[in-house]
C-alpha cells in the first residue's frame, strides 16, 4: 500500500514534471541559444527564461507561429533584387543579349556585370540581417546550414545573379520541411543547375540552342550522390555516376530567348535528354524524360545511406565534432520513419540527451562574428563589416567555391592566424567605431580589422557590465577574474574575444 | 613499352632498396603548392608524341610545338602548355622537372577524399590525425619555432595540421595591415586571457608569435613593394613574391604550403587559351618569380605542385574534363635535376587507361615526396617511414631528381 502510494505520487510528479520544474539555469538557455539560435541577446535569454526551453525549442520548429519582427521585415523589403524571379534576373542582370544583330561590346558585358553586383550584396545584407534580428532564429540556422549543404559559389558565372533567388526558392521555403523537397527544388534550381555544370549535361551528339555540340558531364550527378544525399561512402559506384548523369540530361534553365515552364527558370529540353533505359543503383529506369530525373532525387531522397548522411551532418552541427554513433543512429531512423520529415528529426536531436548535456563546440567564423553582435546588443544597418569580417575570417557568405560547402569542425578553423585575428575583431566591435550604422563604404572588402584612424564617427563602445552579466554563466572563472583585473575600456573586448566565448 | 614491360619493371624497381639519405639537417626548405579542384595534368604537360591524345581531345588538345600556339617542346614526347611560357627559363636551366603519371593510389573520384589523401599522407585511410607535413616538420632536425611551416591563407589545413606549431598567414593585399591585437595594451590583457595549455591558448601564442615576427617583415616588404609596382593582389605572383620576400628574411621558415582553387574544368575548360589557360599562367609566372625573389635561397628551396587526381583523358561532352586519376607533379629548385620529364609513361591507349578512361598513375606521389624530402631534407629512411607509413618504397627512376 505504501509502495502503492509512494509510486503514485513518483508518477503524478512525473506527469507534472514539466510545470514543476525549476527554471532552466542561464548556462542552460545560453546553451540552447548558441544552437538553437545564433547566440544568446539579453531578450531572447529572458524570453527562454519565462516559457523555458521546451516550450522555446518548440516554438522555433514552428516559426509560421513567431510574428516576424515588423523592423526587420521593412529594411528586408527595401532590397529589391530579391523580389526578381529567376527569369527577371537574367533579363535585367544577365550577359547582354545582341540588339538587332549587333553584338555589345566588351565594356558593356563589364557594365553589366558590375551592375549585378547589387544582387549578391543584397542577398548578404538580407542573410546577415535576418540572422542578427530574425524571431525565428531556428529558421535562419538551417537556411545556413542548407545552403552549406547544397552550396552554390557565387562567384562562378550566373550564379552571381541567382545566388539570392537561390536561396529564397530552393533552401527557405524548405529549411524546416521535408527532405526530399528540399532536394529536388535544389536540382532543379538554375544557381544548381549552373554551379555544377548539369545545365549542359546532355544526350552524346546532342545540340544546345545555339547549336554546338554537347554531351555527357559528370559532375552534378556525381555530386548530388556524394555529397548531397547517400555521402561519399553511401554505395553507389562510377558506372551509377555515369548513368545518373544519362538520367539527368536535359535538365537545365530557361535562356531568355526561350519559353520557360515556369517562373522557377527551370526547362527541361528533351532534345537533349538521353531516352533509353538506364540502371540506377540496381535499378531498371524507363524512359520518361523529366520524370526519371524525379524518380531518381526520390530514390536518393528515400536511400537509408542518405538518412544516415543527413543525420551524420545534423548530429554534428548541433551536437559534437565526432557525434556520439547512437544519436547518429537514431535521427537515420526518425529521417527514415518521417519520410525525412526535417522538423521531426531536429526534435528528437533537440530532445536527446545527447544534445542537453552535449559538449562545446568551436564557433565556425560565421557564428562567431554573429554571435558577437547578438550578445553585444548592437543595431546594425550596415552589414558590411561584418560580411568582410567573415571573408577576413576565411569563411565568405555565398562564398565557398567547392560543393562540399563550410566545414564545421574546431579542427577546420581554430587556428594560430583564426584566434589572433578573432581577438582583433573582437576589439573592433566591442569598440563601437565600425560603420554598422553608416551608409554602405564605397570600399567594401575595407578591413573591419585595421586599426581605426580619425575621421570615423563618434565611437559607442559596447557596454561591458551589460554584456558581463549576459555571457557570466558561460565565462569561466578565470576569464572572468582576467576580465575584472583589466582595463574597463578592454572589458567588452575581453568578453568578445575570450576563448570562452569562441567555443558554443 | 607494353604494359607487361611495365608491370615487371614497376616490380623491379619498387624492390630498390632504401632512399639515399644521410640524417643531418641543413637550411634546405620545400615549399608546396597544391592545386585543389584537380588540374588536367595531361594539358598541363602535354603527350604530344602519342596520336591518342589528339583522337581524345578533339577540341581541348594542346597542339604540337612549333604549330601555332602548340606546346612548347620539352623533350620530344612531351611539350608545356602555351600559359606556362614563363617556367621555361626555369626548364632550360635545368631546374625544373615533371614526374608523369603521377598521383594517389587511391581510386577515389572524389575531390575531398582525395585531397585528404593527398594532405595525411596514408591515401585510403581517413582517420589519420594529422598532414604529412607536420610529420615531416617533427622530422626535421632543430628546435622547432611557430614559424618553422607556414600556410598561407585564413585557416590552417590539414596537410600542416598535427603534433608541432604551424603559421597560417593570409598573404593578400591586407596581409600586413595593422590589427587591435597589434597594439601592445590590447595584446597584454588577452595574453592573459590565453595563458592556459588548452589548444585555444596554444593556438594564440602560436599566432602571437607568428604575427610579430612575420609582420614586420611584411610591413617592411610591403613597402618595397609599392616601391616597385605591387602586381595586383589576388594573384599567385603577388602571394609568391610575398612567400619569397619572407624566405628571404626569416630563414626559420621550412616548410610553406600554399593551395590554389578553380581546377574543376568540368566546362569549357579551352586548349592554347580559356579558362585552364587562364589559371596556369599566373601560377606558372609566380611560380618563376619566387624562383627569382628567392635568389641565393632558390638553391636551398624545392617547389613541388601537386592536385589530387588528374582529370578523363578523353574530353567529356562539354569541352571540358571529368574527375581521373593520374596526373603529373611539378618539382622546381635549384637543386632540381630538371630539364627532364620522369616517371613511367603509361600510354594512352584504351587498355593503358586507368578503368578504360583515366590516366594511369605509375609514381605514388608519396615516393615522389619522400625522394625529396630524403634527398632535399635528408631525412633518412625511418623518418620517412613515419611520415609516409606503408609508402611504396624508393623508384629508381628518381634517384637523380634532387642534388643532395
Amino acid at each position: 500500500m505504501k509502495l502503492h502510494r509512494l509510486s503514485a505520487l513518483a508518477a503524478f510528479c512525473l506527469l507534472a514534471a514539466p510545470a514543476m520544474a525549476a527554471p532552466p539555469s542561464d548556462a542552460e538557455v545560453i546553451r540552447v541559444l548558441n544552437r538553437v539560435a545564433f547566440g544568446p541577446t539579453a531578450a531572447d535569454v529572458a524570453h527562454v527564461r519565462e516559457i523555458g526551453i521546451d516550450r522555446y525549442i518548440a516554438e522555433q520548429l514552428n516559426p509560421q507561429s513567431i510574428p516576424e519582427s515588423p523592423e526587420l521585415t521593412r529594411r528586408l523589403a527595401a532590397l529589391d533584387t530579391l523580389k526578381l524571379d529567376p527569369i527577371q534576373l537574367f533579363q535585367e542582370y544577365g550577359p547582354v543579349r545582341a540588339m538587332g544583330g549587333v553584338k555589345p561590346t566588351p565594356d558593356e558585358q563589364k557594365a553589366r556585370r558590375q551592375r549585378s553586383r547589387v544582387i549578391v550584396e543584397e542577398a548578404q545584407d538580407a542573410r546577415v540581417l535576418r540572422a542578427l534580428y530574425s524571431r525565428r532564429q531556428l529558421e535562419e540556422v538551417m537556411v545556413q546550414f542548407w545552403f552549406n549543404h547544397f552550396n552554390v559559389f557565387a562567384q562562378k558565372g550566373l550564379d552571381r545573379i541567382w545566388v539570392g533567388a537561390y536561396e529564397r526558392d530552393a533552401i527557405r521555403p524548405y529549411a524546416l520541411g521535408h527532405f526530399r523537397d528540399l532536394l529536388l527544388a535544389t536540382a532543379k534550381s538554375p544557381a544548381m543547375l549552373f554551379y555544377l555544370d548539369n545545365w549542359q549535361n546532355s544526350a552524346p551528339g546532342s545540340r544546345l540552342p545555339g547549336g554546338r555540340e554537347v554531351g555527357i558531364n559528370e559532375n552534378y550527378a556525381r555530386e548530388i550522390m556524394e555529397l548531397h544525399t547517400l555521402g561519399v561512402d553511401g554505395g553507389y559506384s562510377q558506372a551509377d555516376v555515369i548513368s545518373l548523369a544519362h538520367v539527368l540530361t536535359g535538365w537545365g534553365f530557361a535562356r531568355p530567348r526561350e519559353i520557360p515552364h515556369d517562373r522557377s527558370g527551370f526547362l527541361f529540353d528533351p532534345a537533349r535528354h538521353d531516352f533509353s533505359p538506364k540502371t540506377f543503383l540496381g535499378r531498371t529506369i524507363q524512359p520518361s524524360g523529366e520524370a526519371e530525373g524525379i524518380e531518381a532525387v526520390d530514390m536518393l531522397a528515400r536511400s537509408p545511406a542518405t538518412a544516415r548522411h543527413i543525420a551524420f551532418e545534423l548530429a554534428q552541427y548541433f551536437v559534437a565534432d565526432q557525434p556520439p554513433q547512437p544519436l547518429v543512429d537514431r535521427l537515420a531512423a526518425r529521417f527514415s520513419q518521417t519520410d525525412g520529415d526535417v522538423a521531426a528529426v531536429l526534435r528528437t536531436l533537440f530532445e536527446s540527451p545527447e544534445f542537453r548535456g552535449g559538449g562545446e563546440k568551436y564557433k565556425t567564423p560565421y557564428r562567431f562574428v554573429l554571435s558577437a553582435v547578438r550578445a553585444a546588443g548592437l543595431q546594425v544597418t550596415n552589414p558590411r563589416p561584418l560580411i568582410g569580417m567573415m571573408a577576413r575570417l576565411g569563411m565568405p557568405l555565398y562564398g565557398c567555391p567547392t560543393p562540399d560547402g563550410y566545414k564545421t569542425t574546431e579542427a577546420a578553423w581554430l587556428s594560430p592566424e583564426a584566434t589572433t585575428h578573432r581577438v582583433s575583431l573582437a576589439t573592433a566591435i566591442a569598440g563601437g567605431r565600425l560603420p554598422l550604422a553608416a551608409p554602405a563604404p564605397a570600399d567594401m572588402m575595407a578591413s573591419p580589422a585595421v586599426v581605426p584612424v580619425a575621421d570615423k564617427p563618434e565611437p559607442a563602445p559596447v557596454d561591458a557590465a551589460a554584456l558581463e552579466t549576459l555571457l557570466a554563466p558561460v565565462l569561466s572563472a578565470r576569464t572572468r577574474a582576467v576580465i575584472d583585473e583589466s582595463p574597463p575600456a578592454l572589458r567588452a573586448a575581453l568578453v568578445l574575444g575570450s576563448p570562452d566565448f569562441m567555443r558554443e | 613499352m607494353n604494359r607487361r614491360d611495365f608491370l615487371a619493371l614497376s616490380a623491379a624497381t619498387f624492390a630498390t632498396p632504401a632512399w639515399a639519405a644521410t640524417a643531418e639537417g641543413g637550411p634546405s626548405r620545400l615549399v608546396v603548392v597544391m592545386l585543389r579542384g584537380a588540374v588536367d595534368g595531361l594539358n598541363v604537360v602535354v603527350p604530344h608524341g602519342e596520336q591518342a591524345y589528339f583522337d581524345l581531345r578533339p577540341t581541348i588538345a594542346i597542339g604540337k610545338p612549333g604549330g601555332e600556339n602548340g606546346a612548347l617542346a620539352l623533350d620530344g614526347h612531351f611539350g608545356l602548355h602555351p600559359a606556362l611560357a614563363g617556367l621555361m627559363p626555369l626548364w632550360q636551366a635545368k631546374q625544373l622537372a615533371f614526374i608523369h603519371a603521377s598521383g594517389s593510389p587511391d581510386p577515389t573520384r572524389s575531390h575531398f577524399d582525395a585531397q585528404l589523401f593527398i594532405e595525411n599522407g596514408t591515401p585510403g585511410r581517413r582517420t589519420t590525425e594529422d598532414g604529412w607535413m607536420n610529420r615531416l616538420l617533427a622530422a626535421l632536425p632543430g628546435p622547432r619555432g611557430p614559424t618553422d611551416a607556414l600556410a598561407v591563407g585564413p585557416v590552417l589545413p590539414f596537410i600542416l595540421k598535427g603534433r608541432l606549431a604551424a603559421a597560417n598567414l593570409p598573404l593578400g593585399a591586407a596581409a600586413a595591415q595593422k590589427q587591435a591585437i597589434d597594439r601592445p595594451e590590447v595584446a597584454s590583457a588577452f595574453d592573459k586571457l590565453y595563458a592556459g595549455t588548452d589548444a585555444q591558448s596554444i593556438a594564440y601564442r602560436d599566432g602571437r608569435m607568428a604575427r610579430t615576427e612575420l609582420t614586420a617583415e611584411m610591413a617592411d616588404s610591403e613597402q618595397q613593394m609599392a616601391d616597385a609596382g605591387a602586381p595586383p593582389a589576388n594573384s599567385y605572383p603577388a602571394i609568391a613574391g610575398r612567400l619569397a620576400r619572407l624566405i628571404g628574411q626569416d630563414k626559420r621558415i621550412r616548410l610553406a604550403f600554399t593551395a590554389l582553387g578553380g581546377w574543376d574544368t568540368h566546362v569549357n575548360q579551352g586548349n592554347h587559351k580559356g579558362q585552364l589557360a587562364n589559371r596556369l599562367k599566373p601560377l606558372g609566372d609566380g611560380l618563376a618569380a619566387l624562383a627569382h625573389d628567392l635568389a641565393r635561397n632558390w638553391d636551398d628551396t624545392v617547389v613541388v605542385v601537386v592536385s589530387e587526381f588528374g582529370r578523363t583523358a578523353k574530353e567529356n561532352g562539354n569541352a571540358g574534363t571529368d574527375h581521373g586519376h593520374g596526373n603529373v607533379i611539378w618539382v622546381a629548385g635549384g637543386k632540381v635535376r630538371g630539364g627532364k620529364v620522369y616517371g613511367d609513361w603509361p600510354g594512352l591507349a584504351a587498355a593503358q587507361l586507368h578503368e578504360g578512361r583515366d590516366l594511369a598513375v605509375t609514381t605514388d606521389y608519396r615516393t615522389a615526396v619522400a625522394t625529396i624530402a630524403g634527398r632535399h631534407l635528408r631525412l633518412g629512411d625511418s623518418q620517412l617511414a613515419q611520415i609516409f607509413p606503408g609508402a611504396p618504397s624508393a623508384r629508381a627512376n628518381l634517384a637523380e631528381l634532387v642534388e643532395t
